[in-house]
């Protein structure tokens, strides 16, 4: 079982989503987050006061799957968040040691979809 | 000159200025998404500060200063505020201050502009908005009130009756901005999915501001504390009443729910659409007003935008075009001289001559209006370019116009 961490810029959401939607993955976990990465944040000014490149709103994903959905997960967040430019976000994937669907005491892969 | 009178009128003023601050940038703001609330708000107040200058300075001149020859537009000897003091001018007010005449149509002169902002909201650049305002303040708004309003205005002396700015504030800024969002495009990621409103407890606060403005907008139109000003009063309630109660009808039989912005939505059309009938009709047509305002502006944006698939974001047009056109319209049906003498009556009361003046006329604005803009807004993208950076309104006006956000995220 693997953990999907997907950051990405939050009006691909949609794109992202539909993607998902289209290899059967309808699970996720959605959270608005602030970061910076490579592309610069804005600068902010209140009354003179300048808040160089402050951190920019992403929305993070959280996916649980089996290993036999990891690469279809990965590629579909990847053509739905694409635009190619700086700032398009990333993909984090971690070993995901055990789940447990919380209706039935279900354990492991089946608790997963 | 006459005390009450006056004070009427610097009251109605204050409830005009209301109108576009807090009322139109609330309205407006709660409808965007909340990376832009700011630069909607920025505009709304900005061009208060910007056309008050540019009113004082030469707009009322060439609005309502003395005519320089067919009716077109007024000259500049009024520029300055020349000969615009504390002595009534009989041409307009006979009873109040010249200079309480001219602050009052300030306001108006104001908030005319600030309509459009809801069908170029989300994309344009703070400059361009700047410079189109301006511009079309003197010539789109200027021209046009001293047609209507103006002594020796060509429609005026045509006859054509508008209260309190159904042609020239809300027809006029409706259909300019039907023209401006279809040259400026839609917004990046329109309708996939639709985008929603960030704080409709915002749109509603602005919504009962523009109703409570609305009073001085209509009422103070009378230019005096009269039966007129009472009759308008009284009109404008019901109006906004009946349409705000329609629109939410019809939703709850179309969507099987009566929404809160529907009733917004629709008490603001209702307000717009009996802007210029309100000193003419009595208060049981403004029923009827009212019913059919919300009618035909939920068709125009529930049903005609969505086909044709022009992003006018905040609906400026469906709401004050449709409704200035009707409301204009409806002048030539409704109007009673029983209610009015100074006006007509119309086809319901037997005349059918106001009805065909009306329609004229606001063909006539409507055609000019959409001319000038499509010229105004060529000029200004050729100038400093509408448009922001695609990227620049993913991360939003707020951001990338005013350096400011509105909400943080963390602390």
């Amino acid at each position: 079982m693997k953990l999907i961490v997907a950051i990405i810029q939050p009006h691909r959401l949609n794109e992202v989503k539909t993607a998902l939607e289209a290899v059967e993955v309808n699970l996720m976990t959605v959270t608005e987050v602030l970061g910076q990465g490579r592309q610069k944040g804005v600068t902010e000014v209140y009354r003179g006061a300048k808040e160089a490149g402050s951190l920019l709103k992403k929305v993070r994903l959280d996916i649980a799957v089996n290993e036999n959905f990891l690469e279809p997960t990965i590629t579909a967040i990847t053509k739905g968040a694409h635009t190619g430019e700086v700032g398009d976000g990333k993909i984090f994937v971690l070993d995901l040691a055990e789940c447990i669907r919380i209706s039935n005491g279900e354990r492991g892969g089946k608790a997963i979809g | 000159m006459n005390s009450g009178d006056t004070a009427w009128v610097l009251t109605s003023t204050v409830l005009v200025f209301a109108m576009t601050i807090p009322g139109l940038a609330f309205f407006y703001g709660g409808l965007v998404r909340r990376k832009n609330v700011l630069s909607i708000l920025m505009q709304c107040f900005i061009i208060m500060c910007v056309i008050s200058l540019q009113w004082v300075l030469f707009g009322y001149s060439l609005s309502f200063g003395p005519d320089t020859g067919w009716g077109i537009i007024g000259s500049l000897k009024w520029a300055g505020l020349n000969f615009v003091g504390s002595q009534p001018n009989p041409d307009y007010a006979a009873t109040i201050p010249h200079s309480v005449f001219m602050i009052f149509q300030c306001m108006f002169a104001v908030i005319t502009p600030a309509l459009i902002i809801g069908a170029f909201a989300e994309r344009l650049k703070f400059s361009a908005f700047l410079i189109f305002s301006v511009l079309w303040a003197t010539f789109v708004y200027n021209p046009i009130a001293h047609w209507v309003w103006g002594a020796g205005g060509w429609m005026k002396s045509f006859g054509v009756m508008d209260f309190a700015g159904g042609i020239v504030v809300h027809a006029s800024s409706g259909v300019s901005a039907l023209v401006f969002c279809l040259l400026l495009g839609r917004r990046v990621g329109y309708q996939h999915p639709p985008f929603r409103p960030h704080n409709l407890p915002f749109t509603v606060l602005g919504a009962g501001l523009l109703w409570f403005g609305w009073f001085g907008f209509n009422a103070g139109s009378a230019l005096a504390a009269d039966g007129i000003a009472a009759n308008a009063f009284i009109t404008t309630h019901v109006a906004a009443a009946v349409a705000g109660l329609t629109w939410a009808l019809i939703e709850w039989q179309q969507n099987g729910a009566p929404t809160i912005l529907g009733a917004c939505t629709g008490a603001v059309a209702g307000l717009a659409t009996i802007t210029p009938v309100c000193g003419f009709v009595n208060p049981i047509n403004a029923i009827f007003i009212g019913i059919l305002a919300s009618v035909f502006c939920y068709i125009a944006i529930a049903v005609i935008k969505t086909k044709l698939g022009y992003d006018d974001a905040l609906d400026a047009f469906g709401v004050h075009g449709v409704g200035g056109i009707w409301g204009t319209i409806a002048v030539g049906l409704f109007a009673e001289k029983t209610v009015n003498a100074a006006g007509a009556n119309g086809l319901f009361f037997g005349d059918a001559h106001q009805f065909l003046v009306q329609l004229t006329m606001v063909a006539v604005v409507s055609a000019f209006v959409a001319v000038m803009t499509w010229i105004l807004f060529k000029f200004v993208d050729a100038v400093v370019g509408m448009r922001v950076e695609e990227k620049q309104e993913v991360i939003g006006l707020d951001l990338t116009q005013q350096s400011e956000a509105a909400y943080t995220v963390i602390e």
